[in-house]
C-alpha cells in the first residue's frame, strides 16, 4: 500500500510536467489583458534588458476579458478559426473514405502485386513534408490550386497513414468473415459496408482523432501553399501574433486547443483501444 | 472428366482476374492520390537533382550530388539532423519504456495519469508557444530563477543548450503515443511466463530481460519507426520558436531545404531532399534487419 502511494506520487509528478504548460495557459487565460502585458512585458515587446520576468501561474483576479475580446471584439480571430475547421473537416472525411477502400483492398482482396504496392506505400509514409513540399507546390500550381484551401485538403486526403492504420486493424478480422459473406453472394463493396465497417467503428474514430490532431496543428502547409493571410488557419495566427495580440494569446490558445481536447476526452476509450493495435505485427 | 478440370481451372483464372479488378478498383482512389502528391514529386526532384538548373535542363549526372558536400550549410544541417535523431529517438525510446513499466505497476489513477502523457500529443504546438517563450526567453522565467540563485543568465535558444531543449521538447511532445503502445504490449505479456520464472527462482533482472523485454520488443521496434517519422516533424517547433535561421546547433536539413525554396535554388534543394530520403531509407532498412535478427 505504502509502495503504491509512493509510486503514484512519483509518476504523478512526472505526469504533471506533461500537463503543466496546458494548466499555465489555462490559468493565464483568465488574466486581465493589462495584467498579461505588465507581467510579460519583457517577452512581449522583446526589449533588450537586464531584468527578468517571472512566470505567474495564478492571476490576480479572474477575468473573462481575454475571451470577451477574442469572441466579441475580434471577428478576424473567429474567421481564422473557421478556416481551420473548413480545412480539417474535408481532410478527415476524405481520408477516411479513401483509406477505408484502400485498407480493405490491401487486407482482404488478394490481387497481384498487392504486397509490393503496399511496401511502396510504407516508403511514402516515411517521407517528411519538406521533401515533397516544393514539387507539390509545382503540381498544385499546375492544377491551379495554390492559395486555395484545396491545396492543403487534397494532399491531406491522400496521406498514407490512414491506409496503414485501418489495414493493420482489418488484418485482424478473420478472412472467414469475408469468405462466408462471399458464399452468401455478397461482393466486396457489400462486404466492406455490411461487415467490415460496423466492426471497425472504434478504429475509424481513432483515425478521425489522429487526423484531427495532425492537421489542427498544421503550420508548414499553409505557409507554403497559401498566400493570403486571411486564409490562414488559426495555428498560424497564433504563431505570428503582434505584441498587441499577445495580450489575448492565452485565451486564443485555449479556444484553439479546446475542440481537440474535448473530442479526445470524449472518445478517449475508443482512441486508446484503436491505437493500441497499430503496434501489433500484421 | 478432362473437360471438368479445364472448366474449373478456367473458373479459377476468371475468379483471380475478378479479384485483381476489385483490388485495383478499391485502391485506385488512394493510388491516384499517391501518384499525384507523393510519387510525382519524388520524380520531379530526381529530375531537378540531375540537371544544371531549372532554366537550362542540361543533364549533369551526379555532379550536383558531389558538389553539395562542399556546401557548409548542408553539412551543418545534415550533422544536426543526424545528431538530433540519434539523441531524440534513443531518449524517447528509453523514457517511454521506463514510464510504461511504471504505469504497469499497481498505482492509483492509472487512466488519468496515462491521459496526462497524451496531452502534449493532442494539443497543437502553437498553443504552448507563449509558455515556451516566457520560460526560455533571455528575459524569461528560467533566467529569473537562475539569477536569483546567483548564477549567470543564459540565452537558452542561442546556446549549446538549444539542442538539448529541442530534444526534450521532442520527447515531451511525442512520448504519449509510444507509452500507450508499449503499455498495451506490457499488459499482453502472458502471466504464466512470469509465474513459471518465479518458480524457477529467476532474478528480477533476468525476468525483465528474458520475458518482459522479449515480449514488448516488436512494439518497441514499431515505436522507433514512429519516432523516426515524428523526428522530422520537429522542424515545425524549431521554426515556430526560432524562425528560418535558428542557432547553429538546431539548424536542420528541413531548414536548409525550406530556405533554398525561398531563394528558388531547386538544384541543391532536390539533392538535399534525395539525400534525406536515402538516409530515412537506410535507417529503416537497417532497423528492420536488426529487428528480424533479434526476434529470431
Amino acid at each position: 500500500m505504502k509502495k503504491k502511494i509512493i509510486l503514484t506520487i512519483f509518476i504523478g509528478t512526472i505526469a504533471l510536467i506533461f500537463i503543466m504548460p496546458l494548466l499555465i495557459t489555462l490559468f493565464n487565460s483568465f488574466m486581465e489583458p493589462n495584467e498579461v502585458e505588465n507581467q510579460y512585458n519583457l517577452i512581449i515587446k522583446g526589449i533588450e534588458s537586464d531584468n527578468f520576468g517571472g512566470l505567474k501561474i495564478i492571476p490576480n483576479w479572474i477575468s473573462f476579458k481575454q475571451y470577451y475580446q477574442i469572441l466579441i471584439n475580434k471577428p478576424k480571430y473567429l474567421s481564422l478559426f473557421w478556416n481551420s475547421v473548413f480545412i480539417v473537416c474535408p481532410i478527415i472525411i476524405g481520408q477516411i473514405i479513401v483509406s477505408l477502400f484502400a485498407a480493405y483492398g490491401f487486407s482482404k482482396i488478394k490481387f497481384r502485386y498487392r504486397n509490393k504496392i503496399f511496401y511502396f506505400y510504407i516508403f511514402l509514409m516515411l517521407m517528411p513534408f519538406q521533401v515533397v513540399a516544393v514539387p507539390n507546390y509545382l503540381i498544385l500550381k499546375f492544377l491551379g490550386l495554390i492559395n486555395k484551401f484545396s491545396s492543403i485538403i487534397f494532399p491531406g486526403i491522400f496521406s498514407v497513414f490512414g491506409v496503414f492504420l485501418l489495414r493493420q486493424f482489418m488484418l485482424k478480422i478473420p478472412d472467414e468473415y469475408v469468405e462466408a459473406a462471399k458464399i452468401d453472394g455478397a461482393n466486396h463493396l457489400k462486404i466492406l459496408f455490411k461487415v467490415i465497417i460496423p466492426l471497425s467503428k472504434e478504429y475509424i474514430i481513432s483515425l478521425c482523432i489522429l487526423i484531427l490532431i495532425d492537421y489542427w496543428n498544421m503550420v508548414e502547409q499553409p505557409l507554403v501553399f497559401l498566400r493570403d493571410k486571411d486564409k490562414y488557419p488559426l495555428s498560424l495566427f497564433l504563431a505570428q501574433t503582434t505584441s498587441e495580440e499577445m495580450k489575448i494569446t492565452f485565451a486564443a490558445s485555449i479556444i484553439y486547443l479546446l475542440p481537440v481536447l474535448l473530442i479526445f476526452l470524449y472518445a478517449e476509450k475508443y482512441f486508446v483501444e484503436g491505437i493500441k493495435n497499430t503496434g501489433m505485427k500484421g | 472428366m478432362e473437360l471438368g478440370v479445364v472448366k474449373m481451372k478456367k473458373k479459377l483464372v476468371r475468379n483471380r482476374n475478378v479479384e485483381n479488378l476489385w483490388g485495383i478498383l478499391f485502391i485506385l482512389p488512394s493510388a491516384v492520390g499517391q501518384l499525384l502528391f507523393f510519387l510525382c514529386p519524388i520524380l520531379i526532384i530526381i529530375f531537378y537533382s540531375v540537371v544544371e538548373s531549372p532554366i537550362n535542363f542540361e543533364f549533369v549526372g551526379f555532379s550536383n550530388y558531389i558538389e553539395i558536400w562542399r556546401n557548409k550549410m548542408f553539412l551543418l544541417a545534415m550533422k544536426n539532423t543526424l545528431i538530433f535523431m540519434g539523441m531524440g529517438i534513443s531518449l524517447i525510446t528509453i523514457c517511454s519504456i521506463g514510464i510504461a513499466l511504471l504505469l504497469n505497476k499497481k498505482i492509483f489513477f492509472r487512466n488519468i495519469i496515462r491521459m496526462c502523457f497524451m496531452v502534449p500529443v493532442i494539443i497543437p504546438s502553437v498553443s504552448i508557444l507563449m509558455i515556451w517563450n516566457i520560460i526560455f526567453n533571455f528575459n524569461g522565467a528560467l533566467n529569473n530563477t537562475i539569477v536569483l540563485l546567483g548564477l549567470n543568465p543564459v540565452d537558452w535558444m542561442n546556446s549549446k543548450y538549444a539542442r538539448i531543449l529541442i530534444v526534450a521538447f521532442f520527447v515531451w511532445k511525442n512520448i504519449g503515443y509510444n507509452i500507450i503502445l508499449i503499455l498495451a504490449a506490457l499488459q499482453n505479456v502472458p502471466k504464466e511466463q512470469y509465474e513459471a520464472a518465479c518458480l524457477d527462482g529467476a532474478s528480477k533482472f533476468s525476468i525483465f530481460k528474458n520475458i518482459t523485454l522479449i515480449n514488448i520488443l516488436p512494439t518497441v521496434f514499431f515505436t522507433v519507426i514512429l519516432s523516426i517519422i515524428n523526428s522530422f516533424k520537429i522542424y515545425r517547433e524549431v521554426f515556430l520558436i526560432s524562425g528560418n535561421y535558428p542557432y547553429n546547433d538546431i539548424y536542420m536539413i528541413q531548414h536548409y531545404i525550406n530556405n533554398l525554396f525561398n531563394v528558388i535554388d531547386f538544384k541543391n534543394l532536390s539533392v538535399a531532399a534525395i539525400y534525406l530520403i536515402l538516409i530515412i531509407f537506410i535507417i529503416v532498412f537497417i532497423w528492420t534487419r536488426i529487428e528480424k535478427k533479434l526476434l529470431d
